[in-house]
């Protein structure tokens, strides 16, 4: 009997949990107004959110850049076909590892800092003293970082591609000595516009708001304690990774499959 | 003074971000190989067009002269309907042929146009006669291995069609 009741609350508490979710981003969506209304707390997020992370982004790019130059080599070395090694390169860093890893990335770098933002102003009071002002917290807190983090998150994700491409090129082409004719060109070959570049771009959009969303749902959501909020920033990195790398299979299934 | 800097950092993140993504349109992907430039389309019937893909090149004497625009398949001829985008710029005699090549032994399929000698040009909607279809490695290598057995059957019995003489 208790065991069938445990399973009923577990179902439950999941249910209501993707409920809550999906209210919390319906309620950032309708007070997104905002966000044109004063652009500049938007760009002050963006600044905060893409600038600070833009190095981050750009050197792993680089190295994940040569380190499929030197694995791709050894491998397409094997076959003779070491001039494709451009497009290997370009394909995995456009249509995977690009939005993915920054995702990652931006979930460890800047999805913590928005969560424990959140609940240190939550903990202190700070939101509390805001709706007292009658100004809605949601509104002039959640919704200008929520926006941020959106905009930033593909922006950084196309760096993280062209930074990688050269990095691949720089190992490819400059130190092992593959062509660099065969290496562009087999990867303008190869590389289509809308189905790889454009699906790519699409997937960093959507990570980007499930990262930024997880990260802002768990400060909004934080105990307002010391502990809460150690908490909050610690699920903020779990699930914002998992829902990262549960979408992604999801969106290369609908995106590449058939 | 602090706000304006902060603008302008903005403004530069989101620069690099579209150079980036012009980069990865033009530089990595195929962008630049698409051409505004005004077309005619051509059609062509192929018995089997292989591995060939929607956009692969045209290409003339080695240059490209155009793209795949789509392919279907013909359900009273029971062949493989392929249209093609030609460049304006470029016209082809009304007997010209079109052939599926590979680009090296395993690289991508195209079409091959070869012209002809006729007079007239193709105009606009116009159907290759002559066509030759994508070669199919599964056949050549059964051919080469039928062949083989038939060449060995002929000389341990003399004067007898092997066992595979039966097929192609």
């Amino acid at each position: 009997m208790s065991f069938i009741s445990a399973l009923g609350a577990r179902a439950l508490g999941i249910v209501s949990g993707v409920g809550d979710f999906t209210r919390f981003l319906v309620a950032l969506l309708a007070r997104s107004g905002i966000a044109v209304r004063r652009p500049r707390l938007v760009s002050q997020q963006i600044h905060f959110i893409g600038n600070y992370s833009l190095l981050i982004v750009a050197v792993s790019g680089m190295f994940v850049g040569f380190v499929l130059g030197l694995q791709g080599y050894y491998t397409l070395n094997r076959y003779g076909s070491e001039e494709a090694l451009g497009l290997l390169v370009a394909l995995s860093l456009v249509r995977e590892l690009g939005p993915v890893v920054t995702a990652l990335l931006f979930a460890g770098r800047a999805g913590t800092s928005l969560t424990a933002e959140i609940g240190l102003m939550k903990a202190g009071e700070q939101l509390a003293a805001m709706e007292v002002m009658a100004v809605d917290p949601l509104r002039r807190v959640l919704v200008p970082r929520f926006w941020g983090g959106v905009i930033a998150m593909p922006v950084l994700a196309a760096v993280f591609s062209m930074v990688g491409i050269l990095g691949g090129w720089v190992v490819g082409v400059l130190l092992i000595g593959v062509d660099a004719g065969a290496f562009w060109s087999q990867m303008q070959g190869g590389v289509d516009v809308w189905q790889d570049v454009a699906n790519g771009v699409l997937k960093s959009v959507v990570f980007g708001v499930a990262v930024t969303l997880v990260a802002l749902y768990e400060g909004w959501h934080a105990q307002p304690t010391p502990e809460g909020v150690a908490r909050a920033t610690t699920r903020t990195v779990v699930v914002g990774s998992l829902a990262v790398l549960g979408l992604d299979f999801l969106l290369t299934a609908l995106m590449f499959g058939g | 003074m602090s706000k304006t800097k902060t603008d302008f950092w903005v403004g530069l993140f989101v620069l690099l971000g579209a150079a980036a993504l012009v980069f990865l349109a033009l530089r990595a992907g195929n962008m630049s190989s698409f051409s505004f430039a005004p077309t005619y389309t051509l059609t062509a019937a192929f018995d089997n067009v292989g591995g060939l893909k929607v956009r692969a090149p045209v290409k003339s004497a080695g240059v490209v002269v155009g793209r795949v625009a789509a392919i279907g398949f013909d359900n009273k001829s029971f062949q493989a309907t392929v249209t093609l985008d030609i460049n304006a710029a470029y016209q082809f005699p009304k007997d010209s042929s079109a052939a599926i090549l590979t680009s090296g032994l395993l690289g991508e399929q195209y079409v091959g146009l070869t012209a002809g000698a006729e007079d007239q040009n193709f105009a606009a909607g116009g159907k290759i006669r002559y066509t030759q279809s994508a070669v199919v490695l599964e056949n050549l290598i059964s051919k080469f291995l039928y062949n083989t057995a038939d060449k060995q059957g002929t000389v341990s019995t003399p004067g007898n069609n092997g066992p595979g003489g039966a097929h192609q």
